[in-house]
């Protein structure tokens, strides 16, 4: 069965048939299974973004992308593409635009053709699931704070409620708590509706604990691909591109390394589990 | 280490602050702190606690509305010193694209310098030797885009560095960057701080702060705590509290803790656990 996500042999050139062009993509294929949750990760200049605006129909490439089953090559497809899958981008505040934070999350819901009734209850929806309060919906979305910007932002997309959910580092400059509530949001949506999730990140603790599958993108091609735990288990290899791996992995290789028994691990309640047990074991 | 009796770099009394325009709301209220000279402090809070403020009032770039900034005994509210104080406190910001100016690495080290009217002679030797220092001196020539996220703070970093400000304050350097670029940044850092270079990091990233000597919570404008890290991070109920996290290697000993099993105060690294387990074998 093809996936909601199915690209084959991506192509993507900047500048193409001039002298500074340069391949952002080469040879791309992979898959993204429906309600999936993946993490794409590679060190900065490896083409993370670029992929993620190939997804969202964004960028006009070579080869064979279909996305929700619509074929990427042709224009329409990738036109229409905006009510089925969700981007959002580094710093999507910049983005707000309208005169209250209720009418810019709308504008999505309303470009679809949606009845007021319906645009009003997505809204309202979203603004909850983001923890907006009801006393901010009239308010300028530039009066706002800068998380609380982050979150409107954010609830825009949702409101149009997207089937494939494309997210490019979205909590970058947000402190710790703002940060897990946002992933946490994501992951409900994942777990809960069955939406797809394609998130590009550096934090490494964010994909050892929440992502199904992880794909490592490097000078523009996919250099890796697995489970965190497959992947995380490769330290020496992600260290060689500039990639580390989250505490609980480099904890393991360390102790494997001084010839300690202990299982790979990637996550805290792993590391608590096996460091637990190699203390019991000498009390 | 003791930092009482050491020269007090910027100096914070009573300094309050709002914004013009937003009816007085405080963003930073009676802050009392001394940044003592060879000191690595690290700024911490939730978002919108007046970390970037505070940051911004220790050169000049923002005046208090009450008390006062003295930097090196200069007053930063006073224009005629507010060069002086520029000179001694040097700004680093989150982006490296914001802050970057010239076509190349060189003219970029030379920017400051020359707006302050060195000698050529002496620019010349402070980018051979500050390039030497920060292994610049192979992208001299390179335009500044064409460097790596890591590479264009390093140069932000070098570029006021060549003023040879006293103290060197950050405000999230490392947030727009890829873990490599990420390292990068801190163990230039840790270097400075070797050195006996003052640096003030405002920074999100727990991991970042435990190599401070003094890190200070901000909590809506309020210094709600000021001490070492490890004093710090064993205030874990009320970092959550507030919104904050500890490091993982801090938070496994804890729920170790969780288990009844007894394991040492200062686990920061996975280095200090590897330690710690390998003499318990």
């Amino acid at each position: 069965m093809p996936g909601i996500i199915d690209i084959k042999n991506l192509y993507v050139s900047y500048a193409p048939g001039t002298p500074i062009q340069r391949h952002a993509l080469r040879g791309i294929s992979m898959a993204v299974e429906k309600g999936e949750y993946r993490a794409i990760i590679g060190p900065q200049g490896s083409g993370k973004s670029t992929l993620l605006q190939v997804m969202a129909g964004l960028i006009e490439a070579e080869g064979r992308v279909s996305v929700c089953g619509k074929d990427l090559r042709h224009k329409k497809n990738r036109d229409g593409l905006w009510r089925q899958v969700g981007i959002i981008f580094q710093y999507p505040e910049r983005q707000l635009f309208e005169d209250t934070v209720f009418n810019d999350i709308a504008y999505g819901p309303r470009n679809m053709g949606l009845s007021e009734d319906e645009v009003r209850r997505r809204v309202k929806a979203a603004l909850e699931a983001v923890n907006l309060d009801e006393e901010v919906y009239c308010l300028s979305p530039f009066k706002l704070s800068g998380g609380q910007k982050r979150r409107a932002a954010i609830a825009g997309i949702l409101a149009m409620e997207p089937e494939v959910l494309l997210l490019d580092e979205p909590t970058a400059g947000l402190d710790p708590r703002g940060k897990r509530q946002l992933m946490d949001l994501f992951s409900n949506l994942c777990r809960k509706k069955q939406v797809t999730l394609v998130l590009v990140t550096h934090d490494m603790e964010e994909v050892a604990h929440r992502a199904d599958t992880v794909t490592v993108l490097y000078r523009g091609r996919i250099a890796m691909g697995g489970t965190p735990k497959e992947i995380f288990a490769r330290c020496k290899e992600l260290e060689s591109i500039g990639l580390f791996v989250p505490f609980a992995a480099q904890l393991a290789t360390s102790l494997q390394a001084k010839g300690l028994p202990v299982r790979n691990m990637t996550t805290l309640p792993e590391a608590e589990q096996e460091v637990a047990r190699l203390l019991k074991g000498r009390a | 280490m003791r930092v009482s009796n050491r020269k007090k770099v910027i100096c914070l009394q009573g300094v309050s602050y709002s914004y013009p325009g937003t009816n007085n709301r405080i963003v930073l209220d009676n802050i009392n702190l001394d940044v003592h000279a060879g000191e690595m402090l690290v700024l911490l809070g939730p978002n919108g606690s007046g970390k970037s403020t505070l940051a911004r009032l220790m050169n000049g770039l923002l005046a208090p509305s009450c008390g006062q900034v003295l930097v090196d005994g200069l007053n930063t509210a006073d224009d005629t010193s507010l060069w002086q104080v520029r000179k001694k406190v040097g700004m680093v910001f989150q982006n490296p694209d914001n802050q970057l100016v010239a076509a190349t690495v060189e003219e970029e080290l030379a920017f400051g310098m020359e707006n302050l009217g060195f000698p050529p002679e002496e620019m010349m030797k402070r980018i051979r030797e500050i390039s030497a220092r920060m292994q610049l001196d192979e992208l001299l020539n390179f335009p500044p885009h064409r460097l790596s996220g890591g590479q264009k703070q390093r140069v932000a970093i070098a570029s006021v560095l060549a003023i040879e400000p006293q103290a060197l304050v950050l405000d999230e350097p490392t947030s727009m960057l890829d873990p490599a670029g990420r390292r990068e940044v801190i163990s230039e850092l840790n270097r400075l701080k070797q050195s006996g270079k003052t640096v003030v990091l405002v920074t999100h990233d727990m991991t970042e702060a435990i190599t401070a000597d003094r890190i200070v919570v901000l909590v809506q404008g309020k210094a709600a705590f000021m001490g070492p890290p490890r004093e710090c991070f064993s205030r874990v109920a009320w970092l959550q509290e507030i919104g904050l996290e500890i490091p993982p290697a801090a938070e496994l000993a804890r729920r170790i803790r969780g288990k009844g099993l007894v394991v040492p105060q200062d686990l920061y690294h996975v280095a200090d656990w590897v330690e710690y387990l390998c003499q318990e074998s």
